[in-house]
């Protein structure tokens, strides 16, 4: 057994192990960390296959914007998960049989599949030849699929866009500055010349 | 590569099945449910990626790109909506979300 495949087991395993454990741990924060091992391991996966951009990709958004993300938000709100995780073996043999099925499924799926020869032959950007994957991957990006590029570009401003407006509040009786009005302060009304008696003061 | 493409298809088939029984398994703990929608759709990366690299096709990596593009989008929304929810209610329980009694 070559490296390559021992690598592929050992990433593959610990994926797999790290997504048990996100679906039964019992503290949603050890269940985010297992996420970001996950995510890790499933880069590693990527850079066996060749795709060294996206393993970076997802290492940096994955595991540097998203599960940080979560994991803020797990700890910001108080709840009582171990109430939350109550129902978990009451949904034990309902959520095992229909993974089970999935599961038989997809290997029926795996296993009853050739890839075609027409399928080969109708390959409509073939990785070039002596370049890296990141620079192959612009060149594809930047003109075939540029409009794809700018949707996903204004999907991710709507998100940014939504996310400001569900979890932004002004707090009542707090100062806040205005700008409008500061500017259209005058001398006149800013500043009062009063006449000061000797020793007395105002 | 030593490596099968059905090797591939048969780790990212495992993920997606966990990722589902993650789905019903913590159905009352939505914070998790998102968790387990993440993993679901990095299986779903893995094939595409996995194809991409056996076919020697650029296509499966740029739409694996567009799908973590998508999925940064749905976290952040999905996570908005939690916090959201969690202020004017003050519990993320599953079965109190019923105020449209839909």
């Amino acid at each position: 057994m070559n490296i390559a495949a021992w690598f592929f087991y050992l990433f593959s395993a610990m994926m797999i192990g790290a997504a048990f454990m996100v679906i039964s741990a019992r503290n949603p924060v050890h269940a985010v960390l297992f996420l970001i091992l996950a995510f890790f391991n499933a880069a590693g996966l990527f850079l066996l296959l060749g795709a060294e951009f996206l393993a970076m990709i997802l290492v940096v958004v994955y595991v540097g914007a998203v599960a940080v993300l979560f994991l803020f938000v797990v700890m910001m709100l108080d709840v009582d998960f171990t109430e939350l995780k109550q129902g978990f073996l009451q949904y034990l043999p309902a959520g095992g049989l229909i993974g089970l099925v999935v599961l038989i499924e997809v290997a029926f799926v795996v296993g009853a599949w050739t890839i075609g020869p027409v399928s080969i032959a109708n390959v409509t950007t073939p990785m070039p030849p002596g370049m890296t994957n990141t620079m192959a991957l612009g060149r594809v990006l930047y003109t075939q699929y540029v409009y794809l590029f700018q949707a996903a570009g204004l999907i991710l401003l709507t998100a940014m866009i939504g996310a400001i407006v569900l979890t932004l509040r002004h707090k009542a009786g707090v100062k806040r500055q205005n700008v409008a009005i500061q500017n259209a302060r005058t001398p006149a009304e800013a500043v009062e010349v009063r006449k000061v008696a000797s020793r007395q003061g105002i | 590569m030593t490596v099968s493409l059905a090797q591939f298809l048969i780790v990212a088939a495992i993920l997606f099945t966990l990722g589902v029984a993650g789905v019903i398994l913590n159905r009352k703990n939505i914070i998790v449910v998102l968790m387990s929608v993440e993993l679901i759709l990095l299986s779903v990366n893995l094939n595409l990626v996995a194809f991409s690299a056996f076919l020697s096709d650029l296509t499966g990596q740029i739409f694996a790109l567009f799908i973590l593009t998508v999925a940064a989008a749905e976290a952040a929304i999905g996570l908005a909506i939690l916090v959201a929810y969690y202020r004017n209610r003050g519990s993320i329980a599953v079965d109190d979300i019923n105020m449209m009694k839909g």
